[in-house]
Parts: C-alpha cells; sequence; structure tokens
C-alpha cells in the first residue's frame, strides 16, 4: 500500500499498474458537463478556476448537502470514464494534473497523455459510496454550479481516499487492456473447449 | 392510521431498507468473495466494499450514489382486500422515499429531457403484477443502478443452437460488460419463445436469493457450468482481475416456439439491491428481507 499527498510531482512516474494508493491532500470532481466545459474554455485560450497542478482530478458526481455557509458530501463515488476520454488527454497536458480518478477504464489516448506528462489513471471501488463520503474531510469550494450538482466541480480535501488501484501508469501499461485480453485468451483457450463450444 | 397510508409508509421503509442496506445473502456472497480471493488489488476492493455496506447500514446512507431506478415486483393474493390502496401507494411511497432516503433524483424524460427530481415520470415507478392464489400479497422493490443495466442484452437464437448456444451467449454478454456492471455480479438468464418474456424472466430471476438453485436439477446444473466459466474469465472485483466475477447465475425459462429460442441476459451489479415484504389480509406488514424492520 503506497500513500500519497498532494501536490503530486514526479514521484507519480513510480507507480505501477495493480499498486493500491491512498491519496490525502486535494481532489477536484470533473464529469460529463465539465469536461465539455473545460475543453470549451481551453479552446479559447482560457484555464480552469482552479489550478490543477499537481492535483487529482476525479469523475464523480456527489450527492451534497448545504451545511451553514458552506456544503457537506453526502455521499461520493466514481462513474465510468470512458465517456471523458475524448476530452482527457487535453486536460492532462494543459493543466499539469498527476492523477485522474474514476472507474472502469480509459483508452490510449490518456494512456498515452499519462505517459508523456507522468500522470496516472487509477479507480476507486463504484458502489463504495458511503466509505468513501468518511473519507472527504470537507468541501473547500465550488464552481460551475449552474451545470447542476452532479456536474459542478467540487474541490475536496481528502483524507487517505482509497484504495486507488493505479489502472494506467506513466510507463505504458494499462491494466484493463490486459485483462481484457487475457480474458479472451481464457475464453477461447479454456472455457470453451472445456464447454465444447466453438 | 388509514391502510393506505400504512401502505405508503411501509413501503417507504422498505425502499429506504433496499437503498441502503444489502440483503444478507448478497452481503454474504460479498464477504465469501473478500475471503477467497488473492489477487491483491481486487482484495482491497473487497474489503472497501465490505466495510462500505456496513457503514451505510449504520449510517443510513445509500450503498452507492447511483440509487437507481425504482421497480415492483407485486404478487397480490386474488382474495387480498387492499389491491387499490396498494396500487396508488407506489408512487407516492418513491416519491416520499426520493426525499427521505434521500435517493439520488434519476428520472429523466425521454422527449423533453426533463427531471421531476423524484423519481417518477411516464410509467415510472415500473411495477409488474402477478396474481396468485390467496388473502395476502408481497411487494418487491428493487433500485437498479445505471452501470448494470447498460449491458443487458437479448436475442433469438436459432434453436440448432441449442444449449450451447445460450452459455456462448452469456459468456459473451460478461466479456463485454467487463467492468462496466461492477463485478461481483448477479447474473440473470432467462430462456423462452420471445425476446420480451426471456427478458421478463431474467430480471425476475436476479430476485432470487444469491446460491439458491433453480428448482430442476438440469437447470441448476447449467446454473453451475455457467457460474464458473464466467469465474474462470478472471476480471475479478471490479475488473481488477481475480476470482470472483460473479455471486451466482440464475436461470428461468419458458417452454420455446418450435423456430425460435430466445435468451436474455440482465446483470445485477454487486450491490444488488431489493427489499421485499408481505402484507397481511388484516393490513399488518411483515419485513421478509430485512427481519430486523420488524422489531420497531
Amino acid at each position: 500500500m503506497i500513500r500519497l499527498k498532494t501536490p503530486l510531482g514526479e514521484e507519480v512516474r513510480e507507480l505501477n499498474v495493480g499498486d493500491v494508493v491512498y491519496l490525502t491532500g486535494t481532489v477536484v470532481t470533473m464529469r460529463d458537463a465539465g469536461h465539455r466545459r473545460a475543453a470549451e474554455l481551453f479552446a479559447r485560450g482560457e484555464s480552469l478556476p482552479v489550478d490543477l497542478r499537481g492535483l487529482a482530478l476525479y469523475h464523480a458526481g456527489p450527492v451534497v448537502r448545504r451545511a451553514g455557509e458552506g456544503w457537506e458530501v453526502v455521499v461520493i463515488g466514481p462513474t465510468t470514464s470512458t465517456r471523458m476520454e475524448i476530452y482527457e488527454a487535453e486536460v492532462i497536458e494543459r493543466t499539469g494534473v498527476r492523477m485522474i480518478i474514476g472507474k472502469g477504464g480509459m483508452g490510449a489516448r490518456t494512456a498515452e497523455a499519462c505517459r508523456k506528462h507522468g500522470a496516472v489513471y487509477a479507480v476507486y471501488p463504484g458502489g463504495a459510496a458511503a466509505l468513501q463520503a468518511e473519507q472527504v474531510v470537507r468541501v473547500l469550494g465550488v464552481h460551475w454550479l449552474d451545470l447542476g450538482v452532479p456536474d459542478a466541480m467540487w474541490v475536496l480535501e481528502v483524507k487517505d481516499l482509497g484504495p486507488l488501484t493505479v489502472a494506467i501508469d506513466s510507463k505504458g501499461r494499462n491494466l484493463y487492456e490486459e485483462i481484457y485480453r487475457e480474458a479472451r485468451r481464457r475464453i477461447d483457450e479454456e472455457i470453451y473447449p472445456r464447454l465444447g463450444i466453438k | 392510521m388509514e391502510v393506505k397510508e400504512t401502505l405508503r409508509e411501509a413501503l417507504v421503509k422498505l425502499i429506504e431498507a433496499a437503498a441502503t442496506s444489502l440483503p444478507r445473502d448478497v452481503e454474504e456472497a460479498l464477504v465469501r468473495a473478500y475471503e477467497i480471493e488473492s489477487s491483491p488489488a481486487a482484495k482491497s476492493f473487497l474489503k472497501a466494499m465490505v466495510e462500505n455496506v456496513k457503514i451505510a447500514r449504520k449510517k443510513k446512507l445509500p450503498i452507492c450514489q447511483d440509487t437507481g431506478v425504482v421497480l415492483f415486483y407485486v404478487k397480490v393474493g386474488d382474495k387480498f382486500p387492499f389491491t387499490g390502496a396498494l396500487l396508488s401507494s407506489l408512487r407516492e411511497a418513491t416519491v416520499e422515499a426520493t426525499r427521505r432516503v434521500p435517493l439520488r433524483p434519476n428520472t429523466i424524460d425521454v422527449f423533453s429531457g426533463k427531471n421531476p427530481g423524484d423519481n417518477t415520470g411516464r410509467n415510472m415507478p415500473w411495477a409488474e403484477w402477478e396474481v396468485v392464489e390467496g388473502e395476502e400479497a408481497e411487494v418487491t422493490v428493487m433500485l437498479k443502478g445505471g452501470g448494470s443495466e447498460v449491458v443487458g442484452r437479448a436475442k433469438t437464437l436459432v434453436p440448432a443452437e441449442g444449449i450451447k448456444g445460450i452459455m456462448k451467449y452469456v459468456i459473451e454478454a460478461i466479456y463485454e460488460a467487463g467492468p462496466q456492471p461492477c463485478p461481483p455480479v448477479i447474473v440473470g438468464v432467462g430462456i423462452g419463445p420471445t425476446v420480451s418474456v426471456a427478458m421478463k424472466l431474467a430480471s425476475k430471476a436476479l430476485l432470487r436469493p444469491v446460491g439458491q438453485r433453480h428448482e430442476d436439477p438440469e437447470v441448476a446444473k447449467l446454473e453451475e457450468t455457467l457460474l464458473r466459466a464466467i469465474n474462470d474469465i478472471g476480471y475479478g472485483a471490479h475488473g481488477m482481475g481475480g476470482k470472483v466475477t460473479a455471486f451466482d447465475v440464475h436461470i428461468d425459462y419458458a417452454a420455446r416456439h418450435p423456430a425460435s429460442l430466445s435468451v436474455a441476459v440482465v446483470l445485477g451489479c454487486w450491490a444488488t439491491r431489493r427489499a421485499s415484504m408481505r402484507i397481511k389480509k388484516d393490513g399488518k406488514v411483515e419485513y421478509t428481507s430485512h427481519p430486523e424492520l420488524n422489531e420497531v
């Protein structure tokens, strides 16, 4: 088990696919509509309301409630990352974000951006929303609330956020691609012959 | 209190139980998966999932932030006296539970794109009614998340493809679903004369407790064969690589047409959330899946 703290730097390049990581510090949420808006801002040469350099970006839409002047996270969990694939390489390149967190894996363009800029993609167990709410210390701020609560950009202070498993490292490996390939091999070479299926 | 109010209140409690307290059979399967898993990443995930279930139950928080869409499965006795009250309570209880638990408002109108914010909409909450002999009614609620549903599928095979064709269809469905449905999954398989019959049976197969085999020994054997094959694929929890990709496989079937062999696959995520209660002829309620609710 590896413990990391933001701001993250070059130590991220030492992580390997399969490593289990716990993260303390600042994570920023951005999902479907947030990524679309980020792409529009980049196209106009503008930057995001939060400097993501050295931070973690999280594909999540929390359930929140008002707590005095601020906000409190009721539950939070990852959403499927592949929907953000078309945007993520540019986000990594433009912002210097070092860790992307989500679930379900990401594609070749994100993997290439991770390799080039020393970032990783890590996954959190989907559905473990009550546990994760306990790992959020507080809500530091929120932007883009006009996109609705799930799609807004939530800036969260977290303590030992995890278990996060590194699914894409900076060395060119992609865990899900490897697992898919191995699954296909097992089906074709072991399972189907055993069951007499062609 | 009038029977209708009692029923509505009981249904709100039932929905809350489904959202926040994993049924015992699913939780036991999860704990067992954690115990037998040897891949470190999958094991650490399973540990977190087990812990999550405990926290959710203790704090009455939703197990998953995707509290799904509300599906009711109702078995009503032909002599049950409160069918009308039950019918009108389902929607009201859904609205109230959305506010109280809270559930994430997930229903979106297909054409206007509007979300009414209370988990209702055209034909939602969904309810399937079955009439049986007797004086009582039985209600099961299932909260079905989006991730496991996007990989559901059905197809009519040529009868010559036979049981092997069905096995292949199921295995390929699991392969293509990958980590998306949040494995370990419960696999519901329906077989029958039409895709709609097969799909209906597959959906209902998810209601059967994990570990319970089909009453027909041949079907039971097929369930075991498929479970072993699916776990041999090696996806493990959340596709991290590991031993347990599915908690169980539940198959049900209807007699087919000479020309068709329809098959359907519906997956329940690791947090398959369902709760059941029985309504007596005097309007009193007994929770069957979550008996701890009866003591309060």
